[in-house]
């Protein structure tokens, strides 16, 4: 295993997404509040996108590859449509534990 | 010898993080919408620095402005409610911890192992980017290399628009916070030039960063301003109309997918000359479909339920 610290924009970032990950992982396993636990699963999916765009950088000087951010692009409008959803879902069951459900 | 811009990504990556954790560790609800607002806007300015503005530009106008709107509304609706406290200690929670550790330990060692910069598929898009129609790579991988999943994406913002109409049904109508008078003036000053700057995204995308997705993004912006300062407001004779917009991207990517599927192409292979006005058709029906469907996802209920509602009161 390759293990040299070389500390790059790259680097940083990838850890950093790792972390942001963890985090959500942690809430989503944690957290009673069904809202909270939303966006702890939202923190989850960027920490995935941070991954994959790291993935994609190739340095400063270079382009990156389109591709893993096409499927970010894609992974943001996907995440939205979900969160809409789950918004509704807990909208919803409020109203329902709340008897204001017609 | 540190250079002054890794200092900063170094600064950067300790804010996302630490305010990724304020989300899970604030006690207030708004606080906590707000602080991922900044998280999603930070971890843009990240992404910028990673050379992926495209990606950079959705994450902020989508997965942080139409998906903050959506939280704060549904915060609206459940006012009242007081929010659990967020983390409390006990046993299960010091094992959920440690597990999380470990995860992401292991997910850094495994990040940190795997040599970076290895080859992708920059050099095959670069290759067949002449032949894409389009000047930008991530444009010509969204709209023509990878269309399916582009077209696949439309069609799950359809389904989330079908099942928030669907659940919202039964919903009792919560009283809609009411804008003042300085507000709507904002909004008539501020609507043309956003609808130029969603419009300028749109067109823009066929030769830098920008695009169907984030022109839509800004577009559905000015659907909820419209929709918050009361300046539209959804009528149940509108909602035929409604159904159209939705459905009109999905139908047109599909209708042209299959239609340049003919004398030898296959689904997707747009001819190479007509190449840059069919994907600009496509992106720029595909752009108001969208634009009306984060609008609709924001706005929740279809207009019917409540006529239904009215009458029966």
């Amino acid at each position: 295993m390759n293990f040299d610290m070389n500390l790059d924009t790259g680097t940083i970032f990838g850890v950093a997404g790792m972390i942001v990950f963890g985090i959500g992982l942690f809430g989503a396993l944690s957290v009673s509040d069904s809202l909270r636990r939303v966006l702890a699963l939202k923190l989850c999916g960027v920490g995935a996108s941070f991954i994959l765009i790291v993935a994609a950088w190739r340095g400063p000087a270079m382009p990156a590859d389109p591709v893993p951010h096409a499927l970010v692009i894609t992974g943001i409008v996907v995440m939205v449509s979900a969160t809409a959803v789950a918004l509704a879902l807990i909208r919803r069951i409020h109203s329902l534990e709340n008897g204001r459900d017609v | 010898m540190i250079d002054a811009l890794v200092l900063f990504d170094l600064v950067l990556a300790l804010a996302i993080i630490g305010i990724a954790a304020g989300v899970l560790i604030l006690r207030d609800a708004f606080a906590m919408i707000v602080c991922f607002v900044i998280f999603g806007l930070l971890s843009a300015l990240a992404w910028v620095r990673l050379a992926a503005p495209d990606v950079a530009l959705a994450e902020a106008a989508i997965g942080t402005g139409v998906t903050g709107a959506l939280l704060l509304k549904t915060l609206a609706h459940l006012r009242g409610r007081t929010l659990s406290p967020p983390l409390r200690v006990k046993g299960g929670l010091v094992v959920n911890a440690a597990l999380c550790a470990l995860v992401t330990l292991a997910g850094i060692g495994v990040f940190l192992a795997t040599p970076i910069g290895g080859a992708g598929l920059e050099g095959l898009v670069a290759q067949n980017l002449a032949a894409s129609g389009v000047a930008h790579p991530v444009t010509a991988v969204l709209l023509n290399f990878r269309a399916f999943d582009t077209l696949m994406e439309v069609v799950v913002l359809l389904v989330a628009v079908v099942a928030v109409w669907s659940m919202e049904r039964g919903i009792a109508r919560a009283p809609a916070p009411v804008m003042g008078e300085v507000y709507a003036g904002f909004a008539r000053l501020v609507l043309p030039a956003a609808v130029i700057v969603g419009a300028y995204l749109l067109w823009i995308g066929a030769i830098a960063p920008g695009g169907a997705f984030q022109g839509g993004a800004v577009l559905a912006a000015v659907g909820l301003m419209l929709l918050i300062t009361r300046a539209y407001t959804p009528l149940p004779a509108h909602r035929g109309a409604a159904r159209i917009v939705f459905v009109i991207g999905t139908a047109l990517f599909a209708a042209v997918a299959l239609f340049v599927a003919q004398g030898g192409r296959a689904t997707f292979e747009y001819p190479a000359a007509h190449a840059k006005s069919l994907i600009l058709i496509i992106e720029a029906v595909v752009t108001i479909s969208i634009a009306a469907t984060l609008a609709a996802l924001f706005h929740g209920r279809e207009p019917v339920a409540v006529s239904v509602r009215e009458t029966r009161a």
